[in-house]
Protein backbone atom coordinates (compact mmCIF):
# COMPACT_ATOMS: atom_id res chain seq x y z
CA UNK A 1 0.00 0.00 0.00
CA UNK A 2 1.25 3.16 -1.00
CA UNK A 3 -0.56 6.23 0.72
CA UNK A 4 0.11 10.17 0.67
CA UNK A 5 0.18 10.36 4.41
CA UNK A 6 2.32 11.24 7.41
CA UNK A 7 0.69 8.81 9.52
CA UNK A 8 -2.42 6.19 10.24
CA UNK A 9 -3.61 7.76 13.36
CA UNK A 10 -3.33 11.19 11.86
CA UNK A 11 -5.04 11.48 8.32
CA UNK A 12 -8.19 13.08 9.19
CA UNK A 13 -6.59 16.13 11.27
CA UNK A 14 -3.89 16.39 8.68
CA UNK A 15 -6.29 16.53 6.34
CA UNK A 16 -8.28 19.12 7.76
CA UNK A 17 -5.75 21.12 8.29
CA UNK A 18 -5.41 21.26 4.71
CA UNK A 19 -8.41 21.96 4.05
CA UNK A 20 -8.47 24.65 6.78
CA UNK A 21 -5.34 26.07 4.78
CA UNK A 22 -7.25 25.94 1.27
CA UNK A 23 -10.47 27.04 2.01
CA UNK A 24 -10.78 30.77 3.32
CA UNK A 25 -14.40 30.50 3.41
CA UNK A 26 -14.59 27.63 5.88
CA UNK A 27 -13.52 27.90 9.76
CA UNK A 28 -12.30 24.40 10.59
CA UNK A 29 -11.69 23.35 14.41
CA UNK A 30 -9.47 20.45 13.78
CA UNK A 31 -9.42 19.34 17.48
CA UNK A 32 -13.01 18.88 17.40
CA UNK A 33 -12.90 17.95 13.73
CA UNK A 34 -15.74 20.22 12.73
CA UNK A 35 -15.80 22.30 9.50
CA UNK A 36 -17.98 25.06 9.57
CA UNK A 37 -19.04 28.03 7.21
CA UNK A 38 -16.34 30.96 7.82
CA UNK A 39 -19.40 33.51 8.53
CA UNK A 40 -21.42 31.89 11.52
CA UNK A 41 -24.90 31.26 11.76
CA UNK A 42 -27.53 34.09 10.33
CA UNK A 43 -30.09 35.14 12.52
CA UNK A 44 -33.14 33.63 11.66
CA UNK A 45 -31.59 31.06 8.94
CA UNK A 46 -31.89 27.05 9.74
CA UNK A 47 -28.39 25.67 9.98
CA UNK A 48 -27.50 22.86 8.21
CA UNK A 49 -25.65 20.14 9.72
CA UNK A 50 -24.10 17.01 8.42
CA UNK A 51 -21.43 14.45 8.70
CA UNK A 52 -20.13 10.90 8.59
CA UNK A 53 -17.17 8.50 8.38
CA UNK A 54 -14.24 10.30 6.46
CA UNK A 55 -12.79 8.93 2.95
CA UNK A 56 -15.75 10.03 0.67
CA UNK A 57 -14.42 13.66 -0.03
CA UNK A 58 -15.67 15.90 -1.05
CA UNK A 59 -18.17 14.40 1.25
CA UNK A 60 -19.65 16.51 3.41
CA UNK A 61 -16.90 19.03 4.23
CA UNK A 62 -16.40 20.13 0.29
CA UNK A 63 -19.92 21.40 0.49
CA UNK A 64 -20.07 23.63 3.72
CA UNK A 65 -20.41 27.03 2.40
CA UNK A 66 -23.09 29.31 1.37
CA UNK A 67 -26.38 27.48 -0.40
CA UNK A 68 -25.10 23.92 1.42
CA UNK A 69 -24.14 22.78 4.88
CA UNK A 70 -23.40 25.30 7.74
CA UNK A 71 -21.50 22.63 9.30
CA UNK A 72 -19.59 19.41 8.75
CA UNK A 73 -18.76 16.52 11.35
CA UNK A 74 -15.81 14.33 9.38
CA UNK A 75 -15.42 11.01 11.34
CA UNK A 76 -12.59 8.31 11.31
CA UNK A 77 -12.36 6.65 8.18
CA UNK A 78 -15.66 5.04 7.38
CA UNK A 79 -16.42 5.37 10.82
CA UNK A 80 -19.25 7.83 12.48
CA UNK A 81 -18.33 11.17 14.11
CA UNK A 82 -19.52 11.60 17.89
CA UNK A 83 -22.04 13.18 19.13
CA UNK A 84 -19.84 15.53 20.78
CA UNK A 85 -18.69 16.86 17.41
CA UNK A 86 -22.58 16.86 16.35
CA UNK A 87 -23.56 18.53 19.23
CA UNK A 88 -20.93 21.62 19.22
CA UNK A 89 -21.93 22.05 15.93
CA UNK A 90 -25.42 22.17 16.23
CA UNK A 91 -25.21 24.45 18.52
CA UNK A 92 -22.76 27.14 16.99
CA UNK A 93 -24.62 27.06 13.87
CA UNK A 94 -28.45 27.42 15.33
CA UNK A 95 -29.26 31.23 14.13
CA UNK A 96 -32.50 30.76 16.11
CA UNK A 97 -34.55 29.45 13.56
CA UNK A 98 -33.24 25.64 14.42
CA UNK A 99 -31.20 22.96 12.85
CA UNK A 100 -31.86 20.45 10.40
CA UNK A 101 -29.30 17.03 10.88
CA UNK A 102 -28.62 15.70 7.27
CA UNK A 103 -28.08 11.75 8.21
CA UNK A 104 -26.81 9.36 5.99
CA UNK A 105 -28.07 5.68 6.73
CA UNK A 106 -25.90 3.82 8.64
CA UNK A 107 -26.50 2.18 11.37
CA UNK A 108 -23.67 4.48 13.50
CA UNK A 109 -24.69 7.37 11.95
CA UNK A 110 -28.34 7.21 12.85
CA UNK A 111 -27.49 6.42 16.27
CA UNK A 112 -24.94 8.96 17.02
CA UNK A 113 -27.43 12.06 15.09
CA UNK A 114 -30.41 10.31 17.11
CA UNK A 115 -28.57 11.36 20.86
CA UNK A 116 -26.77 14.54 19.45
CA UNK A 117 -30.10 15.79 18.59
CA UNK A 118 -31.69 14.80 21.92
CA UNK A 119 -29.44 16.93 23.40
CA UNK A 120 -28.84 19.53 21.29
CA UNK A 121 -32.66 20.09 22.42
CA UNK A 122 -31.88 19.57 25.93
CA UNK A 123 -29.68 22.40 25.49
CA UNK A 124 -32.85 24.09 23.80
CA UNK A 125 -31.76 24.09 20.11
CA UNK A 126 -34.88 22.91 17.53
CA UNK A 127 -33.60 19.84 15.55
CA UNK A 128 -35.10 17.97 12.59
CA UNK A 129 -33.55 15.25 10.76
CA UNK A 130 -33.62 13.80 7.92
CA UNK A 131 -32.98 10.17 6.58
CA UNK A 132 -31.08 9.70 3.46
CA UNK A 133 -31.77 6.13 1.83
CA UNK A 134 -31.24 6.47 -1.65
CA UNK A 135 -29.52 2.98 -2.40
CA UNK A 136 -31.65 0.41 -4.40
CA UNK A 137 -29.18 -1.79 -3.97
CA UNK A 138 -30.34 -3.18 -0.97
CA UNK A 139 -34.10 -4.53 -1.33
CA UNK A 140 -35.22 -6.34 1.51
CA UNK A 141 -35.10 -3.85 4.23
CA UNK A 142 -36.73 -6.27 6.79
CA UNK A 143 -33.90 -8.11 7.02
CA UNK A 144 -31.16 -5.41 6.54
CA UNK A 145 -30.41 -1.96 8.18
CA UNK A 146 -32.37 -0.47 5.59
CA UNK A 147 -31.13 1.20 2.12
CA UNK A 148 -28.29 2.99 2.64
CA UNK A 149 -27.82 6.88 1.76
CA UNK A 150 -25.13 7.28 -0.80
CA UNK A 151 -25.10 10.15 -3.99
CA UNK A 152 -28.79 11.10 -2.96
CA UNK A 153 -26.97 13.30 0.09
CA UNK A 154 -25.59 15.80 -2.25
CA UNK A 155 -28.96 16.28 -3.76
CA UNK A 156 -30.28 16.83 -0.40
CA UNK A 157 -27.65 19.06 0.89
CA UNK A 158 -27.60 21.17 -2.12
CA UNK A 159 -31.57 22.01 -2.07
CA UNK A 160 -32.34 22.05 1.49
CA UNK A 161 -29.24 24.60 1.58
CA UNK A 162 -30.90 26.66 -1.16
CA UNK A 163 -34.22 26.26 1.01
CA UNK A 164 -32.38 27.15 4.30
CA UNK A 165 -30.58 30.56 2.57
CA UNK A 166 -34.23 31.63 1.18
CA UNK A 167 -35.50 31.75 5.06
CA UNK A 168 -37.47 28.54 4.72
CA UNK A 169 -38.81 27.43 8.29
CA UNK A 170 -37.27 24.56 9.80
CA UNK A 171 -40.64 22.25 9.13
CA UNK A 172 -40.00 23.46 5.25
CA UNK A 173 -36.43 22.88 5.17
CA UNK A 174 -37.12 19.59 5.87
CA UNK A 175 -40.14 18.58 4.19
CA UNK A 176 -38.12 19.33 1.14
CA UNK A 177 -35.28 17.52 2.05
CA UNK A 178 -37.62 14.75 2.40
CA UNK A 179 -38.75 15.52 -0.90
CA UNK A 180 -35.34 14.86 -2.96
CA UNK A 181 -34.81 11.98 -0.79
CA UNK A 182 -38.18 10.00 -1.75
CA UNK A 183 -37.37 10.90 -5.27
CA UNK A 184 -34.06 9.76 -5.57
CA UNK A 185 -32.25 6.38 -5.91
CA UNK A 186 -28.82 5.17 -6.51
CA UNK A 187 -26.73 2.30 -7.72
CA UNK A 188 -22.96 1.69 -7.98
CA UNK A 189 -20.53 -0.38 -9.44
CA UNK A 190 -16.71 -1.12 -8.12
CA UNK A 191 -14.25 -1.70 -10.75
CA UNK A 192 -11.54 -2.30 -7.43
CA UNK A 193 -12.00 -2.80 -3.83
CA UNK A 194 -10.33 0.39 -1.64
CA UNK A 195 -8.00 0.49 0.60
CA UNK A 196 -8.38 1.92 4.26
CA UNK A 197 -4.93 3.55 5.58
CA UNK A 198 -5.56 1.44 8.96
CA UNK A 199 -6.10 -2.14 7.01
CA UNK A 200 -3.45 -1.51 4.64
CA UNK A 201 -4.95 -3.84 2.25
CA UNK A 202 -7.75 -3.70 -0.31
CA UNK A 203 -11.17 -4.47 1.72
CA UNK A 204 -12.53 -7.46 -0.67
CA UNK A 205 -10.37 -9.60 -3.53
CA UNK A 206 -11.54 -8.64 -6.97
CA UNK A 207 -9.98 -9.93 -9.86
CA UNK A 208 -9.24 -8.10 -13.21
CA UNK A 209 -12.24 -8.92 -14.89
CA UNK A 210 -14.72 -8.84 -12.04
CA UNK A 211 -16.74 -6.04 -11.05
CA UNK A 212 -19.11 -5.62 -7.82
CA UNK A 213 -22.57 -4.34 -8.91
CA UNK A 214 -24.72 -2.59 -6.15
CA UNK A 215 -22.10 -1.55 -3.66
CA UNK A 216 -22.08 1.10 -0.81
CA UNK A 217 -19.61 3.60 -0.06
CA UNK A 218 -17.22 1.63 2.85
CA UNK A 219 -15.69 -0.89 0.43
CA UNK A 220 -18.23 -2.79 1.15
CA UNK A 221 -18.90 -5.96 -1.08
CA UNK A 222 -21.86 -5.63 -3.34
CA UNK A 223 -25.26 -7.60 -3.81
CA UNK A 224 -23.02 -9.42 -6.75
CA UNK A 225 -20.29 -10.30 -8.59
CA UNK A 226 -20.14 -10.61 -12.17
CA UNK A 227 -17.88 -10.46 -15.15
CA UNK A 228 -16.44 -6.88 -16.45
CA UNK A 229 -18.22 -5.70 -19.19
CA UNK A 230 -18.34 -2.44 -21.39
CA UNK A 231 -19.20 0.21 -20.06
CA UNK A 232 -22.92 0.68 -22.21
CA UNK A 233 -23.57 -2.50 -20.08
CA UNK A 234 -22.92 -1.74 -16.61
CA UNK A 235 -24.83 1.82 -16.75
CA UNK A 236 -27.60 -0.52 -18.56
CA UNK A 237 -27.58 -2.58 -15.10
CA UNK A 238 -27.55 0.48 -12.70
CA UNK A 239 -30.05 2.15 -14.82
CA UNK A 240 -32.90 -0.83 -15.05
CA UNK A 241 -32.19 -1.22 -10.89
CA UNK A 242 -33.05 2.40 -10.72
CA UNK A 243 -36.06 2.26 -13.52
CA UNK A 244 -37.13 -0.83 -11.54
CA UNK A 245 -37.21 0.62 -7.77
CA UNK A 246 -38.68 4.28 -9.18
CA UNK A 247 -39.95 4.63 -12.51
CA UNK A 248 -38.17 7.32 -14.39
CA UNK A 249 -40.67 9.65 -16.36
CA UNK A 250 -40.42 13.64 -17.03
CA UNK A 251 -37.34 15.62 -16.14
CA UNK A 252 -34.63 14.36 -13.69
CA UNK A 253 -31.21 15.23 -12.11
CA UNK A 254 -28.63 12.77 -12.82
CA UNK A 255 -25.56 12.49 -11.00
CA UNK A 256 -22.99 10.06 -12.60
CA UNK A 257 -20.11 9.91 -9.28
CA UNK A 258 -16.58 8.46 -9.42
CA UNK A 259 -15.61 6.78 -6.77
CA UNK A 260 -12.20 8.15 -6.21
CA UNK A 261 -10.22 6.64 -8.87
CA UNK A 262 -12.13 6.73 -12.26
CA UNK A 263 -10.90 9.35 -14.33
CA UNK A 264 -13.45 11.76 -15.89
CA UNK A 265 -13.37 10.48 -19.14
CA UNK A 266 -14.34 7.40 -18.06
CA UNK A 267 -17.45 8.81 -16.01
CA UNK A 268 -17.96 11.16 -18.97
CA UNK A 269 -18.27 7.52 -21.32
CA UNK A 270 -20.46 6.60 -18.68
CA UNK A 271 -22.62 9.49 -18.81
CA UNK A 272 -23.14 9.23 -22.83
CA UNK A 273 -24.53 6.19 -22.02
CA UNK A 274 -26.96 7.19 -19.25
CA UNK A 275 -28.24 9.77 -21.44
CA UNK A 276 -28.90 7.48 -24.44
CA UNK A 277 -31.10 5.65 -21.81
CA UNK A 278 -33.02 8.64 -20.84
CA UNK A 279 -33.67 9.47 -24.28
CA UNK A 280 -34.80 5.56 -25.12
CA UNK A 281 -37.33 5.98 -22.24
CA UNK A 282 -38.38 9.68 -23.12
CA UNK A 283 -36.75 11.35 -20.18
CA UNK A 284 -34.33 14.19 -20.35
CA UNK A 285 -31.53 14.80 -18.20
CA UNK A 286 -32.69 18.21 -16.85
CA UNK A 287 -29.26 19.17 -14.74
CA UNK A 288 -26.23 16.96 -14.14
CA UNK A 289 -23.25 16.33 -12.43
CA UNK A 290 -20.18 14.30 -13.16
CA UNK A 291 -17.63 13.72 -11.48
CA UNK A 292 -16.05 12.87 -7.92
CA UNK A 293 -18.81 14.03 -5.40
CA UNK A 294 -19.57 10.88 -2.62
CA UNK A 295 -16.04 8.56 -3.01
CA UNK A 296 -14.71 5.16 -1.11
CA UNK A 297 -10.96 6.29 -0.81
CA UNK A 298 -9.14 4.60 -3.89
CA UNK A 299 -12.06 2.70 -5.28
CA UNK A 300 -12.20 2.33 -9.11
CA UNK A 301 -16.10 2.91 -10.16
CA UNK A 302 -18.89 4.87 -10.37
CA UNK A 303 -22.32 5.23 -9.63
CA UNK A 304 -25.34 6.78 -10.84
CA UNK A 305 -28.14 9.10 -8.63
CA UNK A 306 -31.33 10.05 -10.17
CA UNK A 307 -34.01 12.62 -8.81
CA UNK A 308 -37.05 12.83 -10.54
CA UNK A 309 -37.59 17.10 -10.84
CA UNK A 310 -40.47 19.18 -10.14
CA UNK A 311 -40.25 22.80 -10.44
CA UNK A 312 -39.81 23.46 -7.09
CA UNK A 313 -36.75 21.35 -7.08
CA UNK A 314 -35.48 22.84 -10.11
CA UNK A 315 -35.47 26.53 -8.46
CA UNK A 316 -33.53 25.16 -5.73
CA UNK A 317 -31.11 23.10 -7.51
CA UNK A 318 -30.46 26.32 -10.05
CA UNK A 319 -30.18 28.91 -6.39
CA UNK A 320 -26.82 29.75 -5.98
CA UNK A 321 -24.34 27.61 -4.27
CA UNK A 322 -20.73 28.76 -3.49
CA UNK A 323 -18.60 25.39 -1.58
CA UNK A 324 -15.22 24.22 -1.92
CA UNK A 325 -16.70 21.39 -4.72
CA UNK A 326 -19.95 22.80 -6.02
CA UNK A 327 -20.65 26.61 -7.04
CA UNK A 328 -22.19 28.29 -9.25
CA UNK A 329 -24.63 31.51 -9.52
CA UNK A 330 -22.91 33.99 -7.45
CA UNK B 1 -17.70 -7.11 49.63
CA UNK B 2 -18.69 -7.54 53.90
CA UNK B 3 -21.93 -9.90 53.22
CA UNK B 4 -20.65 -12.14 50.61
CA UNK B 5 -21.28 -10.76 47.14
CA UNK B 6 -22.49 -6.61 47.83
CA UNK B 7 -21.00 -5.00 44.85
CA UNK B 8 -19.99 -1.38 45.98
CA UNK B 9 -18.45 1.58 43.68
CA UNK B 10 -15.13 -0.02 44.23
CA UNK B 11 -16.20 -3.01 43.19
CA UNK B 12 -17.82 -1.47 39.63
CA UNK B 13 -14.81 0.44 39.36
CA UNK B 14 -12.83 -3.05 39.46
CA UNK B 15 -15.41 -4.23 36.58
CA UNK B 16 -14.78 -1.48 34.39
CA UNK B 17 -10.60 -1.96 34.70
CA UNK B 18 -10.91 -5.50 34.15
CA UNK B 19 -13.05 -5.24 31.08
CA UNK B 20 -10.60 -2.26 29.90
CA UNK B 21 -8.11 -4.85 30.11
CA UNK B 22 -9.51 -7.31 27.98
CA UNK B 23 -10.82 -5.19 25.49
CA UNK B 24 -6.90 -3.76 25.00
CA UNK B 25 -6.17 -7.54 25.08
CA UNK B 26 -8.35 -8.54 22.56
CA UNK B 27 -8.15 -5.24 20.58
CA UNK B 28 -6.82 -7.18 17.40
CA UNK B 29 -9.26 -10.01 17.31
CA UNK B 30 -12.06 -7.92 17.73
CA UNK B 31 -10.74 -5.98 14.96
CA UNK B 32 -10.35 -8.96 12.72
CA UNK B 33 -13.40 -10.18 12.97
CA UNK B 34 -15.12 -6.77 12.29
CA UNK B 35 -13.03 -6.72 9.11
CA UNK B 36 -14.69 -9.62 7.80
CA UNK B 37 -18.48 -8.56 7.87
CA UNK B 38 -17.64 -4.99 9.15
CA UNK B 39 -15.25 -1.84 8.24
CA UNK B 40 -12.15 -3.49 10.44
CA UNK B 41 -12.06 -1.09 13.40
CA UNK B 42 -14.15 -2.60 16.43
CA UNK B 43 -11.23 -2.97 18.80
CA UNK B 44 -9.59 0.05 18.06
CA UNK B 45 -11.97 2.22 18.69
CA UNK B 46 -13.52 0.36 21.71
CA UNK B 47 -10.11 0.44 23.22
CA UNK B 48 -9.93 4.07 22.64
CA UNK B 49 -13.51 4.42 24.55
CA UNK B 50 -12.64 2.16 27.17
CA UNK B 51 -8.91 4.04 27.63
CA UNK B 52 -11.16 7.14 27.59
CA UNK B 53 -12.85 5.62 30.59
CA UNK B 54 -10.41 4.62 32.69
CA UNK B 55 -8.58 7.88 32.54
CA UNK B 56 -12.41 9.74 33.48
CA UNK B 57 -12.58 7.56 36.29
CA UNK B 58 -8.95 8.15 37.12
CA UNK B 59 -9.68 11.71 37.52
CA UNK B 60 -12.36 11.49 39.67
CA UNK B 61 -14.03 8.09 40.79
CA UNK B 62 -17.99 8.63 41.36
CA UNK B 63 -19.01 7.87 44.46
CA UNK B 64 -21.83 5.75 44.05
CA UNK B 65 -22.03 2.38 41.54
CA UNK B 66 -25.19 4.60 39.56
CA UNK B 67 -22.70 7.87 39.02
CA UNK B 68 -19.80 5.65 38.08
CA UNK B 69 -21.88 3.56 35.62
CA UNK B 70 -23.16 6.82 34.31
CA UNK B 71 -19.75 8.27 33.65
CA UNK B 72 -19.08 5.19 31.63
CA UNK B 73 -21.80 5.13 29.15
CA UNK B 74 -21.32 8.69 28.73
CA UNK B 75 -17.69 8.50 28.17
CA UNK B 76 -18.48 6.15 25.87
CA UNK B 77 -20.98 7.93 23.86
CA UNK B 78 -18.35 10.70 23.47
CA UNK B 79 -15.10 8.82 22.08
CA UNK B 80 -16.35 5.66 20.26
CA UNK B 81 -18.27 6.94 17.59
CA UNK B 82 -19.90 4.35 14.83
CA UNK B 83 -22.65 2.15 16.23
CA UNK B 84 -21.05 0.54 19.56
CA UNK B 85 -20.35 3.91 21.08
CA UNK B 86 -24.00 4.43 21.23
CA UNK B 87 -24.78 0.92 22.59
CA UNK B 88 -22.47 0.13 25.06
CA UNK B 89 -22.26 4.02 26.32
CA UNK B 90 -26.74 3.55 26.23
CA UNK B 91 -25.97 0.24 28.26
CA UNK B 92 -23.68 1.43 30.83
CA UNK B 93 -26.26 4.64 30.93
CA UNK B 94 -29.41 2.38 31.43
CA UNK B 95 -27.86 0.68 34.08
CA UNK B 96 -26.72 3.63 35.95
CA UNK B 97 -30.09 4.99 35.51
CA UNK B 98 -31.82 1.90 37.22
CA UNK B 99 -29.33 1.83 39.94
CA UNK B 100 -30.01 5.63 40.26
CA UNK B 101 -33.65 4.94 40.83
CA UNK B 102 -32.77 3.22 44.18
CA UNK B 103 -31.64 5.95 45.81
CA UNK B 104 -28.31 7.10 46.51
CA UNK B 105 -27.00 3.83 47.46
CA UNK B 106 -23.76 2.97 47.51
CA UNK B 107 -24.11 -0.59 47.80
CA UNK B 108 -26.08 -3.42 45.24
CA UNK B 109 -27.24 -6.38 45.85
CA UNK B 110 -26.99 -9.17 43.21
CA UNK B 111 -30.82 -8.87 42.48
CA UNK B 112 -30.41 -5.14 41.84
CA UNK B 113 -27.23 -5.61 39.36
CA UNK B 114 -29.00 -8.08 37.43
CA UNK B 115 -32.34 -5.59 37.40
CA UNK B 116 -29.80 -2.72 36.15
CA UNK B 117 -28.38 -5.60 33.41
CA UNK B 118 -31.85 -5.98 32.10
CA UNK B 119 -32.69 -2.04 31.89
CA UNK B 120 -28.74 -2.28 30.09
CA UNK B 121 -30.50 -4.53 27.63
CA UNK B 122 -33.70 -2.97 26.99
CA UNK B 123 -31.74 0.50 26.47
CA UNK B 124 -29.47 -1.95 23.90
CA UNK B 125 -32.51 -3.56 22.23
CA UNK B 126 -34.36 -0.50 21.81
CA UNK B 127 -31.76 1.66 20.46
CA UNK B 128 -30.55 -0.58 18.14
CA UNK B 129 -33.98 -1.65 17.20
CA UNK B 130 -32.27 -5.65 17.53
CA UNK B 131 -33.64 -8.97 18.69
CA UNK B 132 -31.88 -11.84 19.26
CA UNK B 133 -30.82 -13.60 16.48
CA UNK B 134 -29.97 -10.51 14.43
CA UNK B 135 -26.75 -11.40 15.02
CA UNK B 136 -25.58 -8.26 17.29
CA UNK B 137 -24.20 -7.82 20.89
CA UNK B 138 -27.99 -8.76 21.38
CA UNK B 139 -27.16 -12.07 20.98
CA UNK B 140 -24.44 -12.31 24.38
CA UNK B 141 -26.05 -9.77 25.93
CA UNK B 142 -29.70 -11.59 26.33
CA UNK B 143 -28.66 -15.02 27.21
CA UNK B 144 -26.01 -13.84 29.57
CA UNK B 145 -28.71 -11.65 31.77
CA UNK B 146 -31.13 -15.02 31.57
CA UNK B 147 -28.37 -16.46 33.07
CA UNK B 148 -28.22 -15.11 36.05
CA UNK B 149 -31.58 -14.10 36.48
CA UNK B 150 -32.03 -17.97 36.68
CA UNK B 151 -29.14 -18.46 38.40
CA UNK B 152 -30.18 -16.16 41.39
CA UNK B 153 -33.29 -17.41 41.21
CA UNK B 154 -32.42 -20.85 41.82
CA UNK B 155 -30.61 -19.67 44.89
CA UNK B 156 -27.13 -19.92 43.32
CA UNK B 157 -24.46 -17.95 44.97
CA UNK B 158 -23.68 -14.76 43.16
CA UNK B 159 -19.97 -15.96 41.84
CA UNK B 160 -22.11 -19.17 39.84
CA UNK B 161 -24.45 -16.70 39.04
CA UNK B 162 -21.88 -14.71 37.71
CA UNK B 163 -19.94 -17.60 36.08
CA UNK B 164 -23.19 -18.69 34.47
CA UNK B 165 -23.89 -15.00 32.35
CA UNK B 166 -20.48 -15.16 31.55
CA UNK B 167 -20.77 -18.61 30.17
CA UNK B 168 -24.05 -17.83 28.65
CA UNK B 169 -22.43 -14.85 27.09
CA UNK B 170 -19.21 -16.97 25.27
CA UNK B 171 -21.91 -19.45 24.42
CA UNK B 172 -24.13 -16.66 22.81
CA UNK B 173 -21.05 -14.89 20.67
CA UNK B 174 -20.21 -18.38 19.20
CA UNK B 175 -23.49 -18.76 18.27
CA UNK B 176 -23.83 -15.88 16.30
CA UNK B 177 -21.35 -17.40 14.07
CA UNK B 178 -23.66 -19.15 11.70
CA UNK B 179 -26.32 -16.73 11.99
CA UNK B 180 -27.35 -13.70 8.60
CA UNK B 181 -26.84 -10.32 9.71
CA UNK B 182 -29.95 -8.55 9.82
CA UNK B 183 -28.89 -5.27 11.90
CA UNK B 184 -25.78 -3.15 11.07
CA UNK B 185 -23.58 -2.52 8.45
CA UNK B 186 -22.79 -6.36 7.95
CA UNK B 187 -26.61 -7.20 7.02
CA UNK B 188 -25.71 -5.13 3.87
CA UNK B 189 -23.51 -8.82 3.37
CA UNK B 190 -26.38 -11.17 3.35
CA UNK B 191 -25.71 -14.65 2.92
CA UNK B 192 -22.06 -13.51 2.90
CA UNK B 193 -21.96 -12.31 6.67
CA UNK B 194 -23.01 -16.11 7.51
CA UNK B 195 -19.79 -18.22 9.07
CA UNK B 196 -17.66 -14.87 10.86
CA UNK B 197 -18.30 -14.58 14.95
CA UNK B 198 -20.40 -11.04 15.34
CA UNK B 199 -17.73 -8.52 16.56
CA UNK B 200 -20.59 -6.78 19.15
CA UNK B 201 -21.35 -10.08 20.21
CA UNK B 202 -17.57 -11.13 20.75
CA UNK B 203 -16.83 -7.68 22.88
CA UNK B 204 -19.93 -8.24 25.04
CA UNK B 205 -18.84 -11.75 26.22
CA UNK B 206 -14.99 -9.98 27.11
CA UNK B 207 -17.18 -7.47 29.72
CA UNK B 208 -19.62 -10.15 31.01
CA UNK B 209 -16.14 -12.10 31.52
CA UNK B 210 -14.37 -9.41 33.29
CA UNK B 211 -17.85 -9.38 35.56
CA UNK B 212 -17.11 -12.88 36.38
CA UNK B 213 -13.26 -12.32 37.19
CA UNK B 214 -13.93 -9.56 39.28
CA UNK B 215 -17.19 -11.40 41.00
CA UNK B 216 -14.77 -14.21 41.67
CA UNK B 217 -11.74 -12.51 43.79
Amino acid sequence: MKKLINGVESVVPDALRGIAAAHPGLRVDVENQIVFRDSGPRPGKVGLVSGGGSGHEPLHAGFVGYGMLDAACPGEIFTSPVPDQMIEATTAVDGGAGVLHIVKNYTGDVLNFQLAAELSAEEGVEVASVLVDDDVAVRDSLHTAGRRGTGATVFVEKIAGAAAESGAPLAEVARVAGTVNARSRSFGVALSACTTPAAGRPTFALGDTEVELGIGIHGEPGRARSAMRPAAELVRVAMDALHEDLPLSGDVLVMVNGMGATPLIELYVAFAEVSAYLAEKGVTAARSLVGDYVTSLDMQGFSITVCLLDDELVRLWDAPVETPALRWGR
Amino acid sequence: MATGFEMDTAFFAAWIEESARSVAAGKERLTDLDAAIGDADHGSNLDRGFTAVVRALAVKEPDTPAALLTVVGTTLIRKVGGASGPLYGTAFREMGRALGDLGDTAEVSPGELCAALEAGLAGVRRLGSAAEGDKTMVDALAPAVRALRRALEEGSEPREAAAAAAAAAREGAEATIPMRARRGRASYLGERSVGHEDPGAASTALILTALHTVAAR
